[in-house]
């Protein structure tokens, strides 16, 4: 019985996401939420189910009854967290915020196996995070985030970032963290969301060439500061936004190739001035001369991945402890170790799709700040997970990024869920410019079938 | 485009390019999309060896589940079995003891032999969930281990090994047409029961090397038998003419700064072609190898593998015959009787001789039949017969085939002759430099039965003398077993 059931649980818990994906790209097929949301109410259904299996694959090997508890806990929080979000926010977007929560029920599961007592942390932030979450659309749409700061937001990422630079040369480290009342924390996460602000907010003023030149400034600064932290990954996802982000503001290509030239020129420079680049680059080629020194986190990884098959060794059914930093950068590898490729490829998609729909966000509103905002928002999320899926699995050198909202890191999950809390708020941005439209072409309607009415009354009278 | 939106349909609008925000979306949706493909390619295709791979330590989760497979003779004598122990301490034991050492190889120390190629089968279960649930309802605490069966005989490897006896060398037989290889010892041996206990007498720096299994990984000139070579690339560029070939032996023949002499320096007088590769005739081969193209003897040595890794999936080490438009008269006299830098495997002379007796098509030498699962599921299966190439038509192959058939009935093989079956095959006596006296290997290749091929025989036997006097007799002893001759 026990054999059948952590087997249905194993494979089930992976088709019940595939499935899921395949309904977070059907949605894109409707325009409104209204026409999207029996597809929502599946997702949510089957949240909890992908949930439920992924604790019985744990009960089952540990025989501990806690899981059953812990899941019940997770699955009426989850199920609030949607609720309030419908009820507060009729207008939002509920494809963001069932993905945000399914990401985090996974980074859960995987976490309360890799280590129960980060879990509750992770969990006890989360909780924290998804609070405001839920009052910040709010504040985003009666306060509205003003672009005439622009200077503002890049002097305090500057400041910010500089501040982090001078403190890490101090203590002689490049991982950076600070503990504030015993809570660790990572400024650079919140400094993107900052550095997006300015950069939306500094390109929608731009007028003239200099102007950009003196924008691109400001964002090579950032970039600078970080490359002199030797926090690499940062480095080269403030690079890539900050292209991407002007090629959509001035709607020209010429600065995405701009962009992709610099940066490989960067990259070459970069080699051969930094040894740790150099180190990383060689791991990336050969890992395998170097296995137990340099290489041996990579090829740890590779490991998990290539063990797992397509529905994994099930939770508690692999090794992925082997991996060092595991609950960090390699949070990837452990899932397709245990949960499978098929579950690992099927999250992805998940985060793609989640990607989608901030584009689209920001395809439909007509502020062309807010519009900035949201797609930077959108290419700092998507970017980064490419960043640590590419890196742990050797599709690309290792950058040491975390996966966003699953990923153990208190910083990194506060800062994920207010980008989205923001871009959520700019879905009631737009929901109110779309009714402005609609009252607009209301009253045009309206007169112009007056005019017709009248006109038929004349027509009657002669 | 019928896809289905809810927006009212207003006419036709002029196709308007992609926003850059599109642009970006479809960037990441690539990249994802590579990076996905990528993934599952990888974790597919590197499975088995991540598994086998001595850092990953997750072997261990599969080793405490499953009970290692059993290795089967393919008449199903089992050749490697686990025994648990009452403490539930598994135990790998090999009934046959030295006999199998290197083909099947051992379970310990990094694993060697087919216990390390089919590791990642040998260490899964991929018995069904019913037979996974009665085992556990039993109180079993391990699944059974898929089994491997090779294509290995108990009774020719038997004889194969009683016939090299203490000599050192190896002994290869193949069968002709699937390329299943039915013997293969190598020795000095070693008992893999007992590879953990005298593992720093194994692996000392000595001339025993047991570890090394000398049928595929041992590199030895090939002497005589690359007459074969020689032979096949003269017949190639001289089609119509190799039959009118004439030479005078008088025991020596120059070239350049470079002197041969045929083996015990004898004189073999009026030769023609056959009369040379019957006779064994060193200073006629070394004539023949001067009246050749260097080039197109360099494109036919590529051809037969020689620099090129084997397709086996065993470890086997590269053959060395260099052949150009550039090379010495030296070099190239020393080619044609294979001395001189000329090295090649016994499992490598075995494939040509096997190609020779299967008119022409090489195919590729396995040692793993199937693997199946505990309850009776076949997970591999070894496709018999798969081709590796031609590598001569069926007329040279004949030509060979008539020649070494000369060799047995009346030239160096003539201990074969006169037998219930026909055999075929040269005999080759490779003298290498051990510092002190000029000492030779004795080689044997050949198949039987002549007319209709059945299985392919190579003999090496280190240090013993003449191919004729020592490797014939043991080939001999293997067709035997083969045909049932007592």
């Amino acid at each position: 019985m026990r054999v059948y059931l952590s087997e249905f649980a194993r494979v089930g818990g992976a088709l019940l996401l595939v499935l899921y994906v395949v309904f977070s790209y059907l949605v894109f097929r409707y325009r409104t939420e209204k026409k999207r949301k029996p597809f929502y109410v599946v997702q949510i259904l089957l949240m909890i189910g992908i949930q439920g299996l992924l604790f019985l694959q744990m009960l089952l090997k540990t025989n501990d009854l806690r899981y059953l508890f812990f899941f019940a806990f997770q699955a009426i929080v989850i199920l609030a967290t949607i609720i309030l979000y419908r009820v507060i926010y009729p207008d939002a977007n509920l494809l963001i915020v069932n993905n945000m929560c399914l990401l985090l029920m996974i980074s859960m599961a995987i976490l309360t196996r890799l280590s129960g007592n980060k879990a509750i942390r992770q969990f006890i932030i989360a909780l924290a995070s998804l609070v405001i979450a839920l009052i910040l659309p709010e504040l985003v749409l009666r306060f509205r985030i003003l672009s005439e700061l622009w200077w503002a937001y890049g002097l305090v990422g500057i400041t910010a970032l500089s501040f982090v630079l001078i403190l890490g040369r101090a203590i002689n480290g490049s991982n950076i963290n600070y503990s504030v009342g015993g809570v660790t924390f990572q400024p650079s996460e919140f400094i993107k969301i900052v550095y997006v602000f300015f950069v939306a907010a500094a390109l929608t003023r731009v007028e003239e060439l200099w102007h950009i030149l003196l924008v691109s400034a400001g964002a090579a600064l950032h970039v600078l500061i970080l490359v002199f932290s030797r926090d690499l990954g940062a480095a080269l996802i403030f690079f890539t936004v900050y292209f991407m982000m002007l090629t959509i503001a001035r709607d020209r290509y010429e600065y995405l190739l701009a962009g992709l030239g610099i940066g490989i020129v960067s990259c070459i420079v970069a080699y051969r001035l930094f040894a740790h680049v150099r180190a990383r680059v060689a791991v990336f080629l050969d890992p395998w001369t170097s296995i137990d020194s340099a290489g041996y986190q990579v090829t740890q990884s590779l490991f998990g991945i290539s063990v797992g098959g397509p529905f994994g060794l099930g939770l508690y059914g692999g090794n992925p402890s082997a991996i060092p930093f595991v609950e960090q950068d390699f949070i990837f590898s452990a899932i397709a170790e245990e949960l499978g490729i098929v579950f690992a490829v099927a999250l992805l998609a998940v985060c793609l799709s989640t990607a989608w729909m901030v584009f689209r966000i920001a395809e439909w509103i007509r502020d062309p700040f807010y519009r900035l905002l949201c797609a930077g928002f959108g290419i700092i999320y998507v970017f980064q997970v490419f960043l640590t899926v590419g890196g742990g699995t050797k599709f690309i050198p290792l950058t040491g990024v975390t996966l966003p909202l699953v990923s153990y890191g208190g910083s990194s999950v506060l800062a994920t869920i207010l980008m989205f809390g923001l871009v959520e708020g700019i879905v009631l941005i737009r929901a109110g410019e779309h009714k402005k439209a609609v009252e607009r072409l209301r009253a045009v309607h309206e007169s112009a079938g007056k005019r017709r009415a009248k006109r038929r009354e004349d027509d009657e009278e002669d | 485009m019928t896809k289905k939106t809810d927006r009212p349909i207003r006419g036709r609008k002029p196709l308007r390019p992609p926003t850059p925000i599109a642009v970006v979306g479809i960037i990441f949706t690539v990249l994802f999309t590579a990076m996905s493909i990528y993934l599952c390619r990888y974790a597919y295709v590197n499975r088995q060896t991540m598994m086998s791979n001595s850092y990953n330590n997750r072997q261990r989760i599969l080793l405490e589940q499953n009970e290692r497979g059993t290795i089967y003779s393919r008449d199903g004598d089992a050749l490697a079995v686990s025994e648990v122990s009452e403490g539930g301490d598994e135990e790998r034991y090999y009934p046959y003891g030295e006999l199998f050492a290197h083909a099947v190889g051992y379970a310990t120390k990094g694993k060697s032999g087919i216990e390390a190629m089919e590791n990642y089968y040998l260490i899964r279960s991929d018995i069904s969930l019913s037979e996974k649930a009665r085992y556990a309802d039993e109180g079993r605490k391990k699944n059974p281990g898929n089994s491997v069966t090779t294509t290995l005989s108990v009774p020719l490897q038997e004889v194969a090994s009683k016939a090299l006896a203490a000599y050192r060398g190896a002994i290869i037989v193949t069968d002709v047409r699937t390329g299943e290889i039915l013997a293969m010892v190598s020795k000095p041996g070693f008992d893999p029961n007992h590879v953990d206990a005298e593992w720093n007498s194994l692996i000392a720096d000595d001339e025993d090397a047991e570890l090394l299994n000398r049928a595929s990984q041992g590199l030895y000139p090939p002497g005589s038998t690359f007459k074969l070579v020689t032979a096949l690339e003269y017949i190639r560029e001289y089609p119509e003419d190799y039959g009118a070939y004439h030479y005078q032996c008088n025991g020596m023949f120059k070239a350049g700064e470079e002197t041969i002499h045929c083996f015990h320096g004898e004189s073999h007088g009026s030769l023609d072609f056959y009369g040379s590769f019957q006779k064994s005739c060193n200073s006629s081969f070394a004539n023949i190898g001067m009246q050749m193209d260097r080039g197109d003897f360099g494109r036919t040595l590529t051809q037969l593998l020689f620099g090129s890794k084997l397709p086996v999936d065993f470890p086997a080490s590269v053959s060395n015959a260099v052949m150009g438009p550039d090379a010495a008269d030296g070099d190239v006299i020393q080619l044609s009787i294979g001395q001189g830098a000329t090295a090649m495997s016994p499992l490598h002379l075995n494939m040509i001789t096997q190609a020779i007796a299967n008119d022409g098509v090489m195919v590729r030498p396995y040692l793993v039949k199937s693997v199946d699962s505990a309850d009776g599921k076949t997970l591999v299966k070894e496709h018999a017969g798969e081709e590796i190439d031609r590598v001569m038509s069926e007329e040279e192959a004949a030509i060979l085939q008539e020649m070494m058939v000369l060799v047995v009935n009346g030239g160096t093989g003539r201990r074969l002759s006169g037998l219930s079956y026909q055999a075929a095959g040269k005999t080759g006596s490779a003298e290498f430099d051990s510092g002190q006296k000029e000492e030779s290997h004795a080689w044997f290749t050949g198949f039987a039965p002549a007319e209709d091929p059945a299985i392919a025989v190579t003999v090496i036997v280190e240090r013993a003398g003449g191919g004729g006097e020592y490797a014939v007799p043991m080939a001999k002893r293997v067709f035997d077993c083969y045909f049932g001759v007592e």
